[in-house]
């Protein structure tokens, strides 16, 4: 029979320690999604305000993040910010400030995208019914943004922990890393080990990562 | 900054550039094909071979490119399925867009109100004439903002090509920062040729994303 090397994880604490190099991707992700969704909802705001130099200014911010790669976000800062400021940050640190610069723009143009979702017909009745702003904004209107923003937020998790794979390209300790020093100490004993290893690397992220999208799809199905 | 360093690593830039082009628009090219015939086959409801799809689409959109390219580049040579590391980029990119570009085509088909079928039915078409003259045209343009991120997606995703030891831009700036130690320079190169890349795909498609806006006629 074919040898596909799925035995070296059960050799020792190997199976072990590729589960907490997931887990450091998993724990990078989540950090970065809080912060991100708490900023993301003060820029999604700020973007619906009428002011012609914040509109530009997000605007430039939101062209950079869709264009740049995360992965020369995280060479800039991990590689760049030392050089020029002497700063001494970690690996983790940079991953998670970058992480957070490109979830913030997601999420604020999430958050853009549902309030002008939302029909102009919403404000009037409210006004109408005799609400002031503030009333309107929260009795009315983030309701119904909140509805909708749930999903998409959700997905943004999925989106960030696919992501944090390029963090091993920064020299964080995760997973593939994890993976490859696996396959790389059992060479002589398991010259095969790199397909079941990588395999189950693959099902890994796979298990994280479809429940979340699932919930997601099922939740914009009954929401919105 | 080092204006000779600049000079002197533009070239080794233009050729990863080009590199990352070359392999960049193969991928997608073969991510399209797999889009559209996966969401025909999505969209006329084929059996088996939906399921196949549907579980291809999830299997893909819920794994790291990084992942996906691991396992075709040093996994699946363990068992004799030998490829370049070129091939491997192209096949990599084209499966994991795939699996987004058949969603968006979906998306496109299943927005076109059922009345158009029957409309056309009504005035005598076949359903290949509905498909071909009306459906297709009106799913297509309205899938365009989709498709167009997509691509700027999958350029964006082209970066992770360096692990699998292409020379790609990623691999470049890296490969000189080590060797010379001159990381300003390099980031700063590394930003403008992913400019160059991408900024006119970018300005570009936003033009022809405001030209082809003809299908939502009545809103």
């Amino acid at each position: 029979m074919l040898d596909l090397g799925i035995d070296v994880l059960f050799k020792g604490t190997n199976f072990l320690r590729l589960l907490q190099g997931l887990w450091v991707s998993i724990e990078i992700s989540l950090i970065s999604v809080v912060i991100s969704i708490l900023l993301g909802m003060i820029v999604g705001v700020l973007m619906t305000m009428n002011n012609p130099i914040l509109h530009v200014a997000l605007k430039v911010y939101l062209e950079i993040v869709r264009i740049m790669p995360q992965m020369v976000l995280l060479f800039i800062v991990y590689f760049g910010t030392t050089r020029v400021f002497g700063l001494d940050l970690s690996a983790e640190a940079s991953a998670i400030i970058v992480f957070c610069f490109w979830g913030t723009a997601e999420m604020g143009d999430l958050v853009r995208g549902s309030i002008k979702s939302i029909s102009k017909v919403q404000f009037e009745s409210a006004y109408a019914l005799g609400m002031d702003k503030v009333q309107t904004y929260w009795y009315v209107i983030s309701p119904q943004t909140f509805r909708r923003l749930v999903p998409l937020s959700i997905n943004l998790i999925t989106r960030m922990i696919k992501t944090t794979s390029l963090v091993m390209m920064i020299g964080i300790v995760e997973v593939l890393k994890v993976s490859q020093q696996i396959i790389e100490a059992n060479r002589k004993i398991s010259p095969n080990a790199a397909f079941g290893v990588f395999a189950v690397v693959f099902l890994l992220y796979f298990m994280v990562c479809w429940p979340i999208s699932r919930l997601s799809n099922y939740l914009e199905k009954r929401w919105v | 900054m080092d204006k000779e360093t600049l000079v002197s690593y533009i070239p080794l830039y233009r050729d990863a550039l080009l590199l990352t082009l070359k392999i960049g628009w193969q991928g997608i090219l073969f991510s399209f094909v797999i889009g559209l015939i996966g969401a025909a086959i999505t969209h006329f409801k084929v059996k088996v071979l939906k399921t196949i799809v549907g579980i291809y689409i999830e299997l893909f959109r819920n794994t790291p490119l990084l992942v996906q390219l691991f396992f075709i580049y040093f996994a699946l040579p363990k068992v004799g399925v030998k490829i370049t590391a070129e091939a491997c980029g192209v096949l990599g990119l084209g499966l994991l867009g795939g699996a987004y570009m058949i969603e968006t085509f979906r998306s496109g088909l299943e927005s076109i109100p059922i009345i158009q079928t029957e409309s056309s039915y009504s005035l005598g078409m076949s359903k290949l004439q509905t498909f071909w003259y009306i459906i297709l045209p009106q799913a297509v343009s309205i899938s365009v903002p989709g498709l167009l991120a997509n691509v700027i997606f999958l350029l964006k995703e082209t970066s992770v090509f360096s692990t699998i030891s292409l020379m790609d831009l990623m691999f470049t700036a890296k490969d000189l920062i080590g060797m010379y130690a001159k990381t300003i320079e390099c980031l700063f190169l590394l930003v403008v040729f992913y400019l160059i890349m991408l900024l006119p795909v970018s300005i570009i498609g936003a033009l022809i994303e405001r030209r082809l806006r003809y299908a939502g006629f009545g809103d």
